[in-house]
């Protein structure tokens, strides 16, 4: 009897995964998510055009079937260069909201767990970092780095890990008091393998909706950079950029801004979604 | 009460001393010449020196910060590089069209986001609360500089009722306003929902119920006080952050506030400016969460009895 109700209830991530599974907005936004990394990955494939060739005879063509969101003040072929973008802002997604969690996690874990005057200084840190308006802080670090990519990647991983941090020291407090730790001290587990081993593992499933909701603001933030000017140069094809290059010809040619700019829309709503998703089939278990 | 309010007044002195070092730092000593910084073509090594001179750049910069700071509190953000007026000046000027903007794109989300939030929860699951929701989504997940231009597109250039940009009165900041509010309405109402959800599970609400008070009577009377509660010091903190991040809005309409400014000043690589108005909006930014705390425990005891 005992035996076939642990059956039932498998591991934690089965039940999390079947929960998400039943969400068809959540869905939804990981096969939009999952296009769009695959028309990324196979973009040369994809479009015959090349995303920085200029073709002056053809600028500002309207949306045809031979391109089909039509072609910019270069004559370039806007549908390869959100494509070919797509690639900036899936990285910029990706890269940075992983660094900012691992390190939110990390300094989370270590200060929640060792707690003591470490603990405090890690979140007075946290304080400040979140004190800022993020769009400003993020600015002021392009600023001074200059900008280029690797530098977005610092500037929004800088940005992110505070909140990280403060949601993952709340957990690792809490699992700090649970039997389990106490018994892990009993026999002698060494506090570094106690927090990479127990504590670190049950802090993973809110790291993960942090992960995920993550994503969107860092796009955006690297949209709205590139849209002021201090985050990808020409001719990079960010989106950001590209709907910022757009807007001068807004009466004369719309697409030219408005398409990348519906690339970036899609492309945050679906995260967001597959960020809900995550966080209600998880939720239960961080009520619990 | 007292004890509470001076309490954290006291931890925002801290978080403000750290702000200013961090932002001194990152726009002075790391990359070694702000100087360098500023010019974007290459200029002779006098008229460097003479820059450098001029800004005192040749003292440590610990000296440095303790003269910027020292200024700071006698309300001097430095001089403009670019514009040769002082800096505080220039953002005083602007704050008041900044702050026209915020307060109306703050009321349209709460008008908005609100009765959005309240409807969602009492018909959950309903074609209503999918409806508000994925309105609330779509707020949160538009980049703004878009949909700002969607709306220039759409209500100035085609339907012509409302002016492209600029900010010459009231019709002006219509567009602005929505555009900035709906991306926090999508915040509150969310907020709203789930505050409202939360509260309508507790044992006073099936007590009230069950005295036999209609639904209307149970949700105004009894529910929303309390699911407000959050919502209200989202909106403090919201203020707060709408008067420091119209920074996009605010380029799009050519609307001459703090954001402007800093706009501005990236452009021109003017780094007193840039300076002064990142920190008057994380000042602002620091006051609102102030504001928020203090209003959450006046709006509810159980926070300063905590303490």
């Amino acid at each position: 009897m005992e035996k076939e109700k642990l059956l039932a209830h498998e591991t934690l991530f089965a039940d999390i995964i079947r929960a998400f599974k039943e969400n068809k907005t959540a869905l939804f936004g990981l096969i939009v998510v999952v296009i769009l990394v695959v028309l990324a990955i196979f973009a040369p494939y994809v479009t015959p055009y090349d995303p920085y060739e200029i073709d002056l005879n053809n600028r500002f063509s309207k949306p045809s079937l031979n391109h089909w969101f039509g072609t910019d003040m270069f004559g370039r072929d806007l549908f390869t260069r959100v494509i070919y973008g797509a690639r900036i802002s899936l990285a910029i997604g990706l890269i940075p909201s992983l660094i900012a969690v691992s390190i939110g996690a990390i300094l989370g874990v270590v200060s929640g767990y060792i707690g003591g005057r470490l603990g405090y200084w890690v979140m007075r840190m946290a304080d400040v970092v979140m004190a800022f308006p993020s769009l400003l802080l993020a600015i002021v670090v392009m600023y001074t780095l200059g900008a280029t990519l690797f530098n977005l990647f610092i500037a929004l991983s800088v940005v992110g890990w505070a909140g990280a941090a403060r949601v993952v020291r709340s957990q690792a407090l809490s699992i700090r008091e649970k039997e389990f730790i106490e018994a892990a001290k009993a026999i002698g587990v060494k506090d570094i393998k106690i927090m990479a081993r127990h504590v670190f593992p049950n802090c993973l499933p809110s790291l993960m909706v942090l992960f995920t909701m993550n994503i969107p603001d860092a796009i955006l933030s690297e949209a709205s950079l590139s849209f002021l000017g201090v985050g990808a140069q020409p001719p990079t094809p960010s989106w950001g950029l590209l709907v910022s290059n757009g807007k001068e010809f807004l009466f004369s040619a719309p697409w030219v801004a408005i398409l990348p700019g519906l690339a970036i829309f899609i492309t945050v709503l679906a995260f967001n979604f597959i960020g809900d998703g995550l966080r209600d089939a998880i939720d239960p278990y961080l009520k619990g | 009460m007292w004890k509470y309010i001076l309490n954290r007044l006291l931890i925002s002195i801290p978080i403000l001393l750290c702000v200013t070092f961090l932002v001194f730092v990152l726009l002075n000593v790391v990359p070694g010449d702000p100087v360098a910084l500023m010019m974007k073509e290459k200029v002779s090594a006098d008229v460097v020196a003479r820059v450098r001179a001029q800004m005192h750049l040749d003292d440590p910069w610990i000296i440095r910060y303790f003269r910027f700071l020292w200024g700071l509190l006698h309300g001097d953000l430095g001089t403009s590089y670019k514009l040769q007026r002082s800096v505080t000046d220039l953002i005083l000027q602007a704050f008041p069209r900044t702050m026209v903007l915020a307060f109306s794109a703050a009321l349209v989300s709460w008008i908005v986001g609100i009765p959005a939030g309240i409807l969602s929860a009492i018909r959950q699951y309903s074609v209503t609360d999918y409806f508000f929701m994925g309105f609330s989504l779509a707020g949160v997940s538009m980049p703004v500089f878009w949909s700002a231009l969607l709306f220039q597109y759409v209500f100035a250039l085609k339907l012509g009722w409302l002016p492209v940009a600029g900010f010459y009165g009231w019709r002006y900041v219509i567009m602005p306003a929505i555009v900035l509010g709906w991306s926090s309405a999508g915040l509150i109402a969310r907020l709203t929902r789930s505050s409202l959800l939360d509260v309508m599970r507790n044992d006073y609400i099936r007590t009230a119920r069950s005295k036999g008070a209609r639904e209307l009577a149970v949700i105004t009377g009894h529910a929303l006080k309390n699911a407000l509660l959050p919502v209200v010091t989202i909106m403090a903190i919201q203020v707060a952050s709408l008067l420091s991040g119209a920074v996009i809005t605010e380029s799009v309409f050519g609307i001459p506030g703090v954001g402007r400014v800093a706009v501005d000043a990236i452009k021109s690589r003017d780094m007193p400016l840039l300076q002064g108005s990142v920190l008057f909006a994380t000042i602002l930014v620091i006051l609102g969460n102030l504001v928020a705390d203090i209003l959450y425990s006046l709006l509810d005891p159980r926070i300063r009895l905590e303490k």
